[in-house]
């Protein structure tokens, strides 16, 4: 299985349907234990995607990816947007110049937009952010390309570990981010940051 | 002089935080970058982009950041500038008002840029993540 970069930006639009489908939701998350605008923030930055990436007719899934990354970072408020930027862009440059890529690309893919994400951010797995759900992906990718399965149970296995991702930072205490001042208080609370991440693992298994 | 760039989640805060140096120093450069492109509270890397860009010159630029975004931001700004704008631009973890009015009395009387960064160290809070 391969995708073009029509494809990519199918999935894109995707994506900020359900960030719109999801704002409040992510959004009351946000307000528990933290600045509460993260659902606005993510809704905003993806129709601004959307928008920009409508009748595009690049091929160079690279440069889709960059543009994705740039305009979340104009576009987003909060810290999501230089992290999720990073992350798209940094996926982006794995795959520069090509025009069709496989599920060995979207693991590099992943892997280069998590280290950009950590870098960026400082954090690390277990701090109570969207690391917590990425990571866990993409080793599950790892280990379903390892066994051989087939993409689309590759994509289920990264979804699934990315949910299972969310359900954990219920447990542990926020170290980074707004929700790092309530301390102990950030226990039994969702983060936001994870759950976004979570979405778009869903869309992308949906979509493929 | 080097050249200030007050980054904020509000832009009513990096104003006011710029009157209040501006009283110290009024000849200092300082552009504010407050609030996101449709004036909600957050932060914007195009708007620190163009706050150094307002403020450089040859002896350079220190950003200074209330909270979270606000430095990954800054940090991004700084990704997208040129060279030799890139290199003599830094981002300072600083008390947000006293760091400040701080850095723009330092400025205003001279001071090189690794100068006040010593100083204004005893003004850290740790707040870089």
């Amino acid at each position: 299985m391969s995708i073009n970069g029509h494809k990519v930006i199918n999935i894109m639009d995707k994506i900020a349907d359900a960030m719109e489908e999801n704002k409040l939701y992510l959004t009351e998350l946000d307000a528990a234990i933290g600045d509460g605008d993260h659902g606005l923030n993510m809704s905003k930055g993806f129709q601004a995607v959307k928008e920009k990436l409508k009748e595009d007719e690049e091929t160079n899934i690279g440069e889709i990816l960059k543009k994705t990354g740039m305009t979340l970072v104009s576009n987003v408020g909060g810290a999501s947007g230089p992290l999720y930027g990073t992350a798209f862009m940094k996926a982006g440059m794995e795959v520069n110049g090509k025009e069709e890529i496989n599920i060995a690309d979207f693991e590099r893919m992943l892997k280069a937009a998590l280290d950009g994400i950590k870098l960026r951010g400082k954090a690390e797995r277990n701090d109570k952010t969207m690391i917590d759900a990425i990571e866990p992906a993409l080793n599950a990718v790892s280990n379903a390309i390892r066994q051989e399965l087939s993409p689309k149970d590759v994509l289920k296995a990264a979804a699934d570990a990315a949910n299972e991702g969310v359900a954990f930072t219920k447990e542990i205490v926020a170290r980074k981010g707004r929700a790092s001042y309530l301390g102990e208080r950030s226990i039994g609370h969702q983060d936001p940051g994870a759950t976004s991440s979570a979405l778009i693992f869903d869309i992308i298994y949906k979509e493929l | 002089m080097v050249g200030l760039v007050i980054v904020s989640h509000s832009q009513k805060l990096a104003e006011g935080v710029r009157d209040l140096a501006a009283q110290m120093a009024a000849e200092v450069p300082i552009a504010v970058a407050g609030g996101t492109g449709d004036e909600r509270i957050g932060t914007d890397a195009n708007k620190i982009i163009a706050g150094i860009k307002e403020v450089y010159s040859e002896d350079g630029v220190l950003i200074i950041f209330d909270l979270g975004s606000a430095y990954l931001n800054a940090e991004m700004a700084i990704e997208f500038l040129e060279d030799e704008m890139k290199e003599k631009t830094e981002i300072i973890d600083v008390a947000f008002v006293e760091g400040t009015v701080m850095a723009a009395v330092l400025s205003s009387v001279g001071k090189k840029r690794q100068e006040m960064k010593e100083e204004l160290k005893e003004l850290c809070v740790g707040k870089m993540p």
